[in-house]
């Protein structure tokens, strides 16, 4: 019955369990999937990421302007469009959106 | 490719699945596939990790004839094709008829092909927001 | 002269993660029977899933479930490879194997936290959720996510784990090791605990093989079930024993669960020490063609994947059976003459997936 005694003591003096958010923010790890970034001046405008995407998030057009768009709400971080890419521009960010 | 499969037909369903009872095999579940002109329903046995399998002929319209009354664990796959695939299903134990999973306002018989319903593929979305 | 009265249980009730809805009848406070009512999660993902190609359905079939995800892709996968006629190279497979038992680990750990939750010890629901903690940390180092991994795919892996990575599994499965042994001799040998829980749900060997009991729910009633025997993916070279109980209540589904955990260890030490060097993926040009049924053991049981694919790149159907499908009959026969204060802690104790169930 007192078998998790010893456990309550050893909570009562160490320090805290959880991190002190957000005056303490963990890193991310590396490679992490936080949110998609693309590099504007190396991109052709193929369309092949568009193509791959499962959510249907990127939105290509060539005509009449050349504009690559990304719906970040339905976007799900899967990273099939990074491997797609031919000219690999597009990379993943390790940190997650954050409120603006 | 399956391997095992022994077509039967309507009549002999039941007693087919009868037979396997006694030799200890074990109900895995059913499967409903639309093959346009009729239903392809697959019924899957196991006995030690093997998978034995019937494959049954459905003409659309015709009712299809309940295992349950031999099989209790039939009748949560039964329900489920009543209502994705509008199939009659007769002599349940447990008849939910055709509310098991869908709700009286979702689309009718959504995996039939035809006459069924077709998800219109969701274009790309006109205002998408900026990328962060 | 007895009246049944008829009272649900769910669809929001707070032991119950997700929603499922079980008219009980009553009779005075014993359970007489139980009438489920399901269909609060459906999202027709099989109807979805012929909607897109099928390299892009990887990703759609990993977030069936959010707890044992992994190893929908994996079976999805084996599907593919099946059809198409692939073998993925060694290091995939025991790359699989590896991200496959570090998700059984999280499941289980996850499933005795609302066991414990269920009853009532929420001090020991915090604690094993923390020791998950540190798996889903490794899962994030490794892969870049904590829960859709989105590593498997047909024909390989897309992900490497190169050998510090590797040091960092083995140091964090010593952390969880060190704290698993101090909390599940409380979970198993505590007095208030097997009160609640010895001679609860009791289900028999019989009903549960005739009701289609399978996972942990068929191992505690005394079957010997386990698909990993079978030797798919690298199981084969590494040799996995099915632990079986035979009492068949609540508390031997916990005990087997707890078992699987070090199992689990285990099999993930024995892996990276056995692994070999080589390429991940192996590259095709096909397209899936045929039909196949592929199995595969989730932390809650087997689960059957029939694929059909006719030649194009979107397939003409795709089923799933999970297992909480199938456990659902046999909790209807243990339901039958227990008390109402022990509904929950049943319910809870075949461990339900309803998402999985409903898709």
């Amino acid at each position: 019955m007192f078998s998790l005694i010893g456990n309550v003591f050893k909570n009562l003096r160490s320090k805290y369990a959880t991190r002190l958010y957000p005056y303490e923010v963990r890193e991310s790890f590396t490679g992490s999937r936080g949110k998609l970034e693309i590099d504007a001046d190396v991109c052709i405008y193929c369309g092949i990421c568009s193509k791959r995407c499962p959510a249907n998030a990127i939105t290509v057009t060539r005509k009449p302007d050349k504009t690559w768009t990304l719906d970040s709400y339905r976007c799900i971080v899967c990273s099939y469009c990074v491997d797609a890419c031919p000219k690999k521009c597009l990379h993943m960010n390790a940190k997650h959106r954050s409120q603006e | 490719m399956i391997n095992n499969v022994e077509n039967i037909t309507v009549d002999c369903l039941l007693d087919k699945v009868a037979s396997k009872l006694p030799l200890g095999f074990r109900f895995v579940t059913m499967t409903c596939v639309d093959c346009g002109e009729h239903f392809d329903i697959l019924y899957h046995f196991d006995k030690n990790y093997e998978l034995t399998n019937f494959r049954l002929s459905l003409k659309k319209g015709e009712p299809l004839p309940s295992i349950s009354g031999l099989i209790f664990a039939a009748l949560v796959v039964e329900n489920e094709i009543q209502d994705l695939f509008g199939i009659k299903v007769n002599g349940l134990a447990l008849d939910y008829e055709g509310r098991f999973l869908l709700t009286e306002t979702a689309p009718e018989k959504p995996l039939c092909r035809v006459p069924g319903v077709m998800i219109v593929e969701a274009g790309k979305p006109a205002a998408a927001a900026e990328v962060k | 002269m007895a009246k049944n009265t008829i009272i649900p249980f769910g669809p929001q009730h707070p032991v119950l993660p997700e929603p499922i809805q079980l008219r009980l009848v009553l009779d005075e406070e014993r359970v007489v029977s139980a009438i489920p009512v399901v269909g609060y999660v459906h999202r027709g993902l099989e109807k979805l899933a012929e909607q897109k190609d099928f390299l892009q359905d990887t990703f759609l079939i990993e977030r069936i479930c959010g707890i044992c995800s992994f190893i929908h892709s994996l079976t999805y996968s084996m599907g593919i490879e099946s059809m198409m006629g692939l073998t993925p190279p060694p290091r995939a497979q025991y790359l699989r194997v590896i991200w496959s038992e570090l998700h059984r680990m999280h499941s289980h750990l996850l499933a005795v936290g609302l066991l414990a939750d269920a009853f009532g010890f929420e001090n020991l629901f915090m604690q094993l959720w923390r020791t998950r903690e540190h798996i889903m940390d490794a899962m994030e180092a490794t892969t870049g996510a904590r829960v859709m991994l989105g590593t498997c795919c047909p024909g390989g892996v897309r992900k490497d784990i190169d050998p510090e990575l590797l040091k960092f599994i083995l140091t964090t499965l010593v952390t969880v090791e060190k704290e698993m042994d101090e909390q599940m001799p409380v979970l198993l040998n505590d007095y208030s605990v097997k009160q609640r829980l010895c001679g609860v749900g009791i289900l028999d060997k019989q009903t549960a093989y005739e009701r289609g009991a399978v996972g942990p729910t068929a191992r505690a009633s005394g079957i010997s079930m386990d698909l990993r025997t079978h030797g798919y993916a690298a199981y084969g070279e590494l040799g996995v024993e099915p632990m079986v109980e035979t009492d068949g209540d609540c508390y031997a589904r916990t005990k087997v669960r707890v078992r699987e955990l070090y199992q689990s260890m285990n099999i993930v030490r024995k892996a990276i020490g056995q692994i070999p060097a080589g390429p991940i993926n192996v590259p095709f040009k096909t397209k899936p063609d045929g039909e196949v049924v592929m199995r595969a053991e989730q932390p809650r049981g087997e689960v059957l994947y029939y694929l059909k694919g006719n030649g194009t790149d979107m397939l003409e159907r795709l089923r799933v059976r999970t297992p909480t499908f199938a456990n659902i009959p046999p909790v209807l026969a243990m339901l039958a003459g227990c008390e109402l204060a022990d509904v929950g802690v049943i319910v809870i104790s075949i461990d339900p997936c309803i998402s999985c169930t409903e898709r």
